[in-house]
C-alpha cells in the first residue's frame, strides 16, 4: 500500500495558490505538490505518493544506516559472529 | 535510482538473508501489515528465501480491500448519473462491489476518469463548472493528507461541483484488533513505513508495551524488509518488545506535522466498517461537518443499498492471516484476478492476487 | 551566401476550401477526390497507387506471402516520439517481418470523424510518407471513409501489409527447443509508458519517447546471421510477458527470464515506479523477442548489435522442459516468480 517513490526537486513554484515542484525519477517528471515539505530545497529527494511530497529523504541518515547495515554485517561476518556475538557456523 | 537501487543491492540483500539464518533458533510468526511490503515480498521471492522457521503473515494493510461493499456500490451509483465526472485512482476501478464495479460503470456509459493524484480531480471541477466532480477518497493514512488538501483547495477556489466520497481507514486500530483477537499468532510487527512517514511511529508504542510484540517500521524495498525483519527476529530472539525505526531516512518518531494538522482540520476519527472484518472502532476518517458541502455522501443522498458479498469469498480470513490465499477453496477456481469475488484478488497488492500472481510454482 | 538545406523544409499544407474534415470528403465525390490527389498521392505516390484503380495488382514471384493486418486507435494521436501514422506502417511492416518475410506492400484504410482539422491529417500523412520509405515499403491501395461527428475517436487507421518470406525461414511460436535462447533487441516498456504519461490528467510533464521503428533491416541482418532462428515476435500490446507466454504455451514449453539482463531505460524505470507499473506487461512498438538455437545465439546477438535499433540486445533467459506453458523469472536475489499473463490493461496505481 502506499506506493511511494523517492525523486529529487528539481523546479518549486507556486499554482493556484499552492506551493507544487516538478519532481525527477531518473529523467521522468512529474508535477508533485510541496504543501507538506514547505521546507524542502531544488536539489533534495523526497518520497511521493499520490503526488504529494511526504518526507524530505535525510542524506545523511540514509548513508549512516546504510553504511551501518554494510559495515555491522562485514564487521561481524569479518569476526566470524553473528549480531548476537554467537560464532558463525560454517 | 537513488535511494532505490543502494536498496535493491543483491550482495547485501543475501548478506542480511545469511544474518536472519543465523540467528533464529526457534520457529517466529511475523506479519508484514502493508500490501506494499506484500507486494516486495511476493515479487523479489523474500518469502522463499527466509529460513523455514520465519513464517510471514499477511495483514490487513491494503485500504482498497477493505473498502466497505457500500462505498463501491455508492460510487457506482454517483458515477452513474449523468451530471457526475467520477475521478477515482486507479486501484478502485475494477474492485468488484454488490454486483458491480466503476470499469463495468464505465463500459455501460458512466464518465469516470482515472487520476493520480486527488488535485487532479480538483482541476477536473475547475475545469468543467457544469459538471460535478466526484473523488473516491480511499486510503490509510499516507493518502489522507493529499485528500484533505484537495478537498481544502477546492474550498478556497470557490469551487461548489467538487467533493470527496470518503473511505480512509487507520492502522493501530487493526492491529490492536488483531492483537486482541484470541486465534492471533502473530508474535512481531512490521509497520508501513509510508503510513508512519506521516504518522511518525508514536501511535504503535502504546501496543508494543501492552501486547508485548516487537514492532519495526520498515521501507520497501528487499534491503529494507530484510533489514527490518533482521531487527524484529533480534527483538523476538532477546525477548524484548520495543518500536523501532529501520526506515530512518523517511520516518521521524513525530512524522509529518503538517500533514497530521491537515488531516485533523479536514477529518474526525470515527468507527469504521472493514469489508471483510467488521466494524472496528475508531479506526476511519469522516469529513467534519463542516465540510460537508465537500462530502458526496451528503451531497449525493443516495438511497441504503443492500450489500451483498460472495458467500465463497474468504477475504476476511486472509486479511486477518488466518489463513493463506491457498487454502481458501475458490483460490484458482472461483476466484481469479480474471473473475474475482473479493478485493484482495482484485487488488494489486491484496494477497490473494499476489499469490495467484507469483507463488504457482 | 547561405546554403539552404532541403531537410529543414517543412511540407506546406495543400491547398484546400475547408480546414477541417467534411462528410463530403468520404462520399466519393469531387471533395474525395481533391482529398486523394491534394493530401494522399503527393505522400504516397508510386506507380500502382497512382493508377488509382480500386484494386493494386503487383508483379509477385513464386514463394510464401505473409499476409497482416492492423487497426490503430490510440489516443493521443501525437506523442513523443511519434504518432498514429508511424505506428500505422511501422506495426504492420513489424508483423509482416516477424515471419522472416521482407514487407513489400501496404494497404491503408482511413476512418476519419468529420471535424477533424485537415493540418492533423496531413500531420499523420508525412509521417507515414517518412516511416514508409525508412522501411522501404509502398503504400499502393487505400480507402477513405468520413463518420459523422463523436462516431470515431478522431482518426482509425487500419493497415494490411504484405511480404515475401525467403525460402528455408519457418519462423512460429510452436518451434521453441529446450535449450534455446531468449534475446531481447532493446529497451522495454518505451512506447506504453510514453502514451501513458502523455495522457491528460497525469501530471507528467517530461515525457519519455516511444520506441516506434520498422524492424525490417534488424531481421534480415539477424536472418543473414543464421536463418534458423526458431521464433520471433515484436511484443506490442501485453508487452513481453504476453508474447513470452504465447511462445511457451504454444510450444508447451517452459521459459526462465533473468531479471537483470532485462534492459529498461532509466526514464522508463521511474515513469513503471512512480504509477506502480511492471515493464513487463507494457506495450513496445520497435522491439523484438527472438529464440534461436543456443548454438547460433552469439552470432545472431551480434548481428543485432552490429544495426541501430539492435544497439542493446541481450540475452534475457532460456527454454526449458520444466514448467511448461509457463515463465519463469529468475531475481536478483536468486529467487524465483512467475512472470503470468496480464489481466486486462495494467493501471497506474497508488496502494
Amino acid at each position: 500500500m502506499c506506493l511511494a517513490i523517492p525523486g529529487k526537486v528539481v523546479e518549486i513554484f507556486q499554482e493556484n495558490g499552492l506551493l507544487m515542484g516538478h519532481v525527477d525519477y531518473s529523467g521522468t517528471v512529474n508535477k508533485v505538490c510541496l504543501e507538506y515539505v514547505p521546507e524542502i530545497a531544488v536539489g533534495q529527494y523526497t518520497v511521493v505518493h499520490a503526488g504529494f511530497a511526504l518526507s524530505v529523504l535525510d542524506e545523511e541518515e540514509a548513508q549512516q544506516s546504510f553504511a551501518a547495515w554494510r559495515e555491522l554485517v562485514d564487521a561481524v561476518a569479518a569476526q566470524g559472529t553473528d549480531v548476537f556475538g554467537n560464532p558463525l557456523e560454517k | 535510482m537513488k535511494f532505490v537501487d543502494e536498496y535493491r543491492d543483491p550482495a547485501l540483500a543475501r548478506r542480511l538473508l545469511d544474518q536472519i539464518r543465523q540467528i533464529v533458533t526457534r520457529p517466529w510468526v511475523i506479519m508484514e501489515i502493508c500490501g506494499g511490503h506484500t507486494h516486495a515480498i511476493m515479487k523479489n521471492g523474500l518469502d522463499q528465501l527466509l529460513p523455514v522457521q520465519v513464517e510471514l503473515v499477511h495483514g490487513p494493510g491494503c485500504p482498497v480491500c477493505v473498502t466497505p461493499v457500500e462505498i463501491i456500490d455508492r460510487a457506482v451509483a454517483i458515477a452513474a448519473r449523468p451530471e457526475v465526472i467520477f475521478a477515482s485512482f486507479g486501484d478502485m476501478l475494477r474492485v468488484p462491489g454488490s454486483s458491480s464495479s466503476l470499469f463495468m460503470a464505465k463500459s455501460a456509459g458512466a464518465d469516470v476518469r482515472m487520476v493520480y493524484s486527488p488535485l487532479e480531480a480538483v482541476t477536473l471541477a475547475r475545469q468543467n463548472p457544469d459538471r460535478e466532480v466526484v473523488f473516491l477518497a480511499v486510503g490509510f493514512e499516507t493518502t489522507a493528507p493529499g485528500n484533505a488538501m484537495a478537498l481544502l483547495q477546492a474550498k478556497r477556489e470557490g469551487l461548489t461541483n467538487f467533493s470527496l466520497l470518503a473511505s480512509h481507514v487507520l492502522v493501530p486500530p487493526a492491529i490492536r484488533a488483531l492483537l486482541s483477537s484470541p486465534g492471533n499468532r502473530v508474535q512481531g510487527y512490521l509497520a508501513p513505513g509510508h503510513v508512519c512517514t506521516v504518522m511518525g511511529w508514536r501511535e504503535y508504542e502504546p501496543l508494543a508495551e501492552e501486547f508485548r510484540v516487537p514492532i519495526v517500521v520498515t521501507g520497501f524495498e528487499p534491503v529494507d524488509i530484510l533489514a527490518g525483519l533482521l531487527m524484529v527476529l533480534r527483538q523476538l530472539e532477546a525477548g524484548r518488545h520495543e518500536v523501532e525505526n529501520q526506515y530512518g531516512r523517511s520516518v521521524s518518531r513525530e512524522g509529518n506535522q503538517a500533514a497530521q494538522r491537515i488531516v485533523d482540520e479536514v477529518f474526525a476519527v470515527s468507527d469504521k466498517v472493514w469489508r471483510g472484518i467488521g466494524v472496528l472502532p475508531a479506526s476511519g476518517l469522516v469529513i467534519r461537518n463542516q465540510f460537508a458541502l465537500y462530502d458526496a455522501e451528503r451531497k449525493f443522498g443516495v438511497k441504503t443499498i443492500s450489500v451483498q458479498e460472495s458467500g465463497l469469498c474468504r477475504s476476511g480470513d486472509v486479511l486477518q492471516g488466518l489463513i493463506k490465499p491457498e487454502s481458501c477453496p475458490a483460490f484458482g477456481r472461483e476466484c481469479t484476478p480474471e473473475h474475482p469475488l473479493g478485493a484482495t484478488m482484485v487488488s494489486g497488492e491484496g494477497a490473494c492476487a499476489a499469490y495467484f500472481k507469483y507463488h504457482r510454482i | 551566401m547561405t546554403t539552404l538545406n532541403p531537410e529543414n523544409f517543412s511540407c506546406p499544407l495543400p491547398l484546400t476550401e475547408y480546414e477541417t474534415i467534411q462528410l463530403a470528403h468520404g462520399s466519393g465525390g469531387r471533395l474525395s477526390a481533391e482529398l486523394v490527389s491534394r493530401f494522399f498521392l503527393p505522400r504516397f505516390g508510386n506507380e500502382t497507387l497512382n493508377r488509382l484503380e480500386d484494386q493494386a495488382v503487383v508483379d509477385f514471384s513464386q514463394g510464401r506471402l505473409a499476409l497482416t493486418t492492423d487497426s490503430f486507435v490510440v489516443d493521443p494521436l501525437f506523442f513523443p516520439g511519434g504518432d498514429i501514422g508511424d505506428l500505422a506502417i511501422n506495426g504492420t511492416v513489424n508483423d509482416v517481418c516477424m515471419s522472416g518475410a521482407a514487407p513489400l506492400y501496404l494497404a491503408a484504410a482511413f476512418i476519419i470523424e468529420e471535424g477533424l482539422p485537415m493540418a492533423t491529417l496531413h500531420r499523420v500523412l508525412l509521417s507515414m510518407e517518412k516511416a514508409a520509405k525508412a522501411a522501404g515499403v509502398q503504400i499502393v491501395t487505400g480507402d477513405t471513409k468520413v463518420v459523422n461527428r463523436g462516431c470515431c475517436d478522431k482518426l482509425f487507421i487500419t493497415t494490411t501489409g504484405v511480404g515475401r518470406v525467403p525460402q528455408g525461414v519457418n519462423i512460429s511460436a510452436a518451434n521453441l527447443k529446450c535449450g534455446d535462447k531468449v534475446i531481447l533487441s532493446g529497451s522495454i516498456a518505451d512506447h506504453g509508458m510514453a502514451i501513458l504519461t502523455s495522457r491528460e490528467g497525469l501530471s507528467f510533464e517530461s515525457r519519455v519517447q516511444s520506441d516506434t521503428a520498422s524492424l525490417n533491416g534488424l531481421v534480415e541482418k539477424m536472418l543473414n546471421a543464421s536463418p534458423s532462428i526458431h521464433a520471433m515476435r515484436d511484443p506490442t500490446r501485453g508487452g513481453l510477458a504476453t508474447t513470452l507466454n504465447e511462445f511457451a504455451a504454444s510450444s508447451r514449453v517452459g521459459i526462465v527470464l533473468e531479471e537483470s539482463a532485462i534492459p529498461v531505460r532509466p526514464a522508463v524505470r521511474g515513469a513503471c515506479e512512480v504509477l506502480g507499473i511492471d515493464p513487463m506487461y507494457v506495450a513496445n512498438e520497435g522491439k523484438l523477442v527472438a529464440v534461436v538455437p543456443a548454438e547460433v545465439a552469439d552470432k545472431v546477438l551480434a548481428a543485432m548489435r552490429s544495426h541501430p535499433l539492435g544497439r542493446e540486445a541481450a540475452v534475457i533467459g532460456e527454454v526449458v522442459g520444466d514448467n511448461q506453458g509457463l515463465v519463469v523469472m529468475r531475481t536478483a536475489l536468486g529467487a524465483q516468480r512467475i512472470v503470468d499473463m496480464p489481466v486486462g490493461e495494467q493501471l497506474p496505481r497508488i496502494c
